[in-house]
């Protein structure tokens, strides 16, 4: 295998990383790059392989093949105390034993450091946690837990720091808070994070770049705008936001965009966003996001500017979560389309039962390869039961590969 | 609330409490007759209040030379029970390897094994290969029957920690051997502790399995059993008072400073 | 940003590299530790339990005498020899062990429930009074029971007075006006000296019961009993298991309580055993006998362990 020389930019790279437990696959060879500096979150549903490849980067996991690379070096062979890594772990793993300020001071005293009284105090000041120095991890809640947790690897000034759902145990609000948080002292030293998380809403809110993973394999790598816009596969649509999936012909081209049939009835989409081939009669999956549907009562049928996607349909349900009102159409292209209309002013004729008409932007529609299952990522369970079924999952990455 | 409800609400504390007085009545009574002064040489009836016995604990012949060398096997037990057990507790909770499967059930077996059927296996086995019996041979025996309890008390223990901890260590620079001294030492230690607890009691108080391999060694315990036939010596009392005492307050004092030190901060 | 995500995985990787020399010495390392860290726990019991399990089988076929040594002849008729002449012990050792064990349940039950649920902060309190007893040498603790039960004693009286032990006596469990030297008596010493035994297990797999268990019994209408029967009793079944083991089988094996609190018409096997070793010195004999008491344990333990159903216990 030729490995390619590490980019001096890079903090961490994985070159044909791989990882399997007998005949289970968890990782696939895998080549990643992360950049210094940047705040790379790694995301997926349990068990797609993402903590395995953090535990890899971190020394506490020995790749089956593959090699690692930190900062220009090759630590594959290397042990983790060896590694200039810390990791925020799951549940923290605070030593029960000692207390916030032994803990914090763990790592530099096991690099031989003597008088470490002034970085510990100045690092529980940063997490503001100074008054609670001598206090047991037991008798801290959750979340100045989890402080003590970043503490006590930050204050090694790791080259990468490595954070495995560290805000899983959270509840909600403080969750929203510890991500602001963790984004400001992210800033603040300069720090290489790569973090894993299942929650995509947490991984678009403090990465610069994510990698969805699913069933050991990357899917799809890039800023989160860029994968929120432009999915390449099913699952990736699925999993970050939701997505409405129409199965649709390739019926023609014409000056950059694709002319689609589904239903009986015609859609656009431009040629350039389609990461399926689109020869006349290929079938594609026509994809638009929720909040891209601008929903009319077909009433008001025809004051629908031209040139926009339109798609009849009914009300089968709505729901009110305060900033929008999510409803469920019924069309000839998709029994449940979804549409989250926000509450500006609202129409009281769109109750369930409504004819109505979706119609959006054909320049916010994306296009997919059908040849892939289109409910991939639609929930944990899914995923679970891809990852007992390597094969079908593999077809997907396969025909994602082809695609991209 | 009416009586007859209280009554049935308590029942479960009542009866656990009337079986808690069953085990406290006899060494209450081996308290109570270490203030005795017998009538002649049985110890079974009261007859007047005396501290002799408490102020000349060793005035009787062997008695203070049993307890000696009962003490010192119980040391010496511990020591070597505790440190096999451990590490043994160790390599059965911690690594998947050929022959766990059978490992654990030689732990298991001197366990289920009543004490009478390994005292004389070994006092046979010791027989026939013509070695003395005598110090050694009971400190042999004692190590083998107190360390499949070494075991199991750390096992439990090892198997209930969270891995994580020690990740987390290495992830921190400590070295293999660091994380063990520093994390995986204390965390396991109120397992080792309880098992060193149990092999300290167990052969400290042992008489079976010592008779068949003592020869003419007397422990505490075949004093007792020896002057039981001639009648046992007040002195006898004393001792087990005090050992009572003394670990009811060691025991106690343990946890006031296991509780003093979770409370402080 | 996203001008350093890599470019997509390479289709198929080459076969997966070996992995670098010190990841394997590493491995090989891990594969030896566990046997390093067995090797003197296991050769201790190797040597000084496995090893006189099968010299005694060995023995327990000899023929000899002291003078000129004992030699293998296979002569099992030593096994029937013994058991014709102690079967009554053997039956009164099972006898009187499997009433103590139910009697040790009985009892411990309750206390181990109260520790475990109702005792509060007096918890530790009381188990550090129910492992005390411990402490005080076990024959004190018997020999206690003598000075308990002496025939002048405050209690003997009492229960003469009111005519109890008449009724005992006509079932046969005590003789006479006295409790010394009874089945009662021996059966009574059992049970306190392998009460602990039961407790401690006990309280251990009651302690890991969540308490809202019990709420929720009784939020699906279960009254305290039912939330007893169907819920607490089966989760303690492993300590009901490990307690029951480690009272019967000590309490079958065991001597001290039928020689001091008993006559010799409540001889255990232990005693004989301990006589036929110490005293008659006829060592194929107690060779044999220790076999039958093992092979009776074994036996009851194993139907035992398949009819409550746990095989945790290892």
């Amino acid at each position: 295998m030729t490995s390619p020389t590490p980019a001096a930019g890079d903090a961490v790279r994985l070159t044909g990383t791989a990882k399997s437990y007998g005949a289970f696959t968890a990782v696939h060879p895998l080549d990643l790059a992360v950049p210094a500096g940047s705040f790379f979150a790694l995301l997926g549903a349990s068990g797609c392989g993402k903590t395995t490849t953090l535990r890899m980067i971190a020394g506490l996991e020995a790749p089956t093949a593959g090699t690692v690379h930190l900062g220009g070096q090759d630590v594959t062979a290397l042990p983790p105390y060896k590694r200039p890594v810390n990791t925020v772990f799951q549940n923290y793993a605070l030593f029960p034993h000692l207390d916030v300020y032994e803990n914090v001071a763990f790592g530099l005293r096991r690099r031989g450091i003597k008088s470490v009284r002034k970085q510990v105090g100045e690092m529980l000041d940063l997490v503001q946690l100074g008054p609670l120095a001598r206090r047991r991890p037991h008798q801290l809640s959750g979340g100045q837990q989890q402080r003590v947790a970043v503490a006590r690897a930050l204050i090694n000034r790791p080259q990468v720091l490595l954070l495995d759902e560290p805000l899983g145990a959270l509840d909600l609000k403080l969750r929203r808070q510890m991500q602001l948080e963790l984004k400001r002292i992210q800033t603040e030293v300069g720090i290489t994070f790569v973090h894993v998380t299942h929650d995509q809403e947490e991984a678009m809110t403090m990465a610069d770049t994510v990698a969805v993973m699913n069933a050991g394999r990357v899917e799809q790598m890039g800023a989160p705008a860029d994968l929120y816009e432009n999915p390449a596969s099913t699952f990736v649509a699925n999993f970050l936001g939701t997505s409405n999936l129409i199965e649709a012909e390739v019926a023609g081209e014409e000056g950059g965009t694709l002319h689609l049939t589904s239903g009986g009835l015609r859609l656009s989409l431009p040629a350039a966003r389609c990461r399926a081939q689109a020869a006349v009669g290929d079938r594609v999956l026509a994809g638009v996001r929720p909040e891209k549907i601008t929903l009319a009562h077909r009433d008001d049928e025809d004051a629908i500017p031209a040139g926009r996607n339109r798609v009849p349909g009914r009300i089968v349900d709505s729901s009110f979560i305060g900033v929008s009102t999510q409803y469920v159409v019924d069309s000839p292209v998709c029994p449940d389309l979804e549409v989250f209309v926000p509450n500006v002013g609202r129409d009281a004729r769109l109750a369930p039962g409504a004819p109505v008409v979706l119609h959006w932007d054909p320049e916010h529609t994306f296009g997919l390869d059908a040849h892939q299952d289109i409910d991939a990522g639609l929930d944990g369970l899914e995923a679970e039961a891809r990852g007992a079924a390597p094969e079908r999952a593999g077809t997907a990455a396969t025909a994602e590969e082809a695609a991209v | 609330m009416r009586p007859t409800r209280w009554l049935r609400r308590n029942l479960v504390v009542i009866a656990g409490v009337l079986a808690l007085i069953y085990l406290m009545v006899p060494n209450l009574v081996v308290l109570a007759f270490s203030f005795n002064k017998p009538k002649g040489r049985f110890n079974y009836t009261w007859n007047h209040f005396s501290t002799d016995a408490w102020q000349h604990p060793c005035g009787v012949a062997g008695m203070c030379g049993s307890l000696t060398l009962s003490l010192k096997i119980a040391v010496y037990a511990t020591i070597g029970a505790t440190v096999l057990g451990t590490m043994t507790a160790f390599a059965l909770a911690r690594y998947r390897f050929r022959g766990r499967a059978a490992t654990n059930m030689l732990i298991f077996l001197p366990m289920a094994m009543p004490e009478v059927v390994m005292g004389a296996s070994l006092g046979t086995l010791f027989l026939n290969m013509r070695i003395r019996f005598g110090f050694w041979t009971i400190l042999i025996a004692h190590i083998m029957f107190c360390l499949s309890f070494v075991v199991t008390a750390v096992k439990a223990r090892v198997m209930s920690m969270d891995p994580r901890l020690e990740q987390a260590a290495q992830d921190l620079y400590a070295t293999p051997a660091q994380t063990f001294y520093r994390i995986t030492l204390p965390l396991a230690a109120p397992g080792i502790a309880a098992g060193a607890l149990l092999s300290f009691a167990l052969s400290f108080d042992d008489y079976i399995i010592t008779s068949f391999n003592a020869g003419n060694s007397v422990t505490f315990p075949m004093f007792v059993w020896g002057s039981a036939q001639r009648g046992t010596p007040v002195q006898v009392n004393v001792i087990g008072t005090a050992m009572f005492v003394l670990a009811v307050v060691l025991v106690l004092a343990g946890q006031l400073a296991g509780g003093r030190r979770r409370a402080r901060g | 940003m996203t001008a350093a995500a890599t470019e997509p995985a390479p289709p198929a990787l080459p076969a997966p590299a070996a992995p670098p020399p010190a990841l394997r010495r590493a491995a090989a390392r891990r594969r030896r530790t566990p046997y390093l860290l067995l090797i003197a726990g296991v050769a201790w019991l190797l040597v000084f339990f496995v090893a006189p399990m099968i010299y005694q089988a060995s023995t327990s076929v000899q023929t000899g005498d002291l003078e000129d040594g004992f030699k293998v002849t296979w002569h099992f008729a030593t096994y029937w020899d013994a058991l014709t002449a102690y079967w009554p012990h053997f039956v009164r050792s099972l006898v009187y062990s499997g009433i103590a064990t139910a009697l040790c349940l009985l009892i411990g039950y309750p206390l181990a429930y109260t520790i475990a649920f109702r005792a509060g902060r007096w918890r530790n309190v009381v188990l550090v009074l129910v492992i005390a007893p411990f402490f005080t040498s076990f024959l004190i603790r018997t020999l206690a029971w003598e000075t308990i039960l002496a025939d002048q004693g405050p209690v003997v009286s009492f229960l003469n007075d009111i005519h109890l032990l008449d009724a005992t006596s006509w079932l046969g469990v005590t003789q006479g006006h006295r409790v010394l030297a009874t089945p009662l008596a021996v059966v009574c010493g059992l049970t306190y000296n392998f009460l602990p035994f039961m407790i401690l297990p006990l309280y251990t797999s009651l302690e890991r019961v969540d308490g809202r268990l019990h709420e929720a019994a009784g939020d699906l209408y279960a009254t305290p009993f039912t939330t007893f029967r169907k819920v607490t009793f089966p989760l303690s079944m492993p300590g009901v298991v490990a307690g029951t083991l480690l009272t019967f089988i000590p309490a079958a094996g065991d001597y001290i309580n039928a020689e001091l609190l008993g006559s010799t018409n409540q001889q255990m096997i232990g005693n004989v055993i301990e006589s036929q070793f110490l005293r008659v010195l006829d060592y194929p004999t107690a060779a044999a006998l220790s076999f039958i008491l093992m092979a009776a344990i074994l036996l009851i333990v194993s139907l035992y362990i398949r009819r409550a159903g746990t095989e945790e216990l290892v």
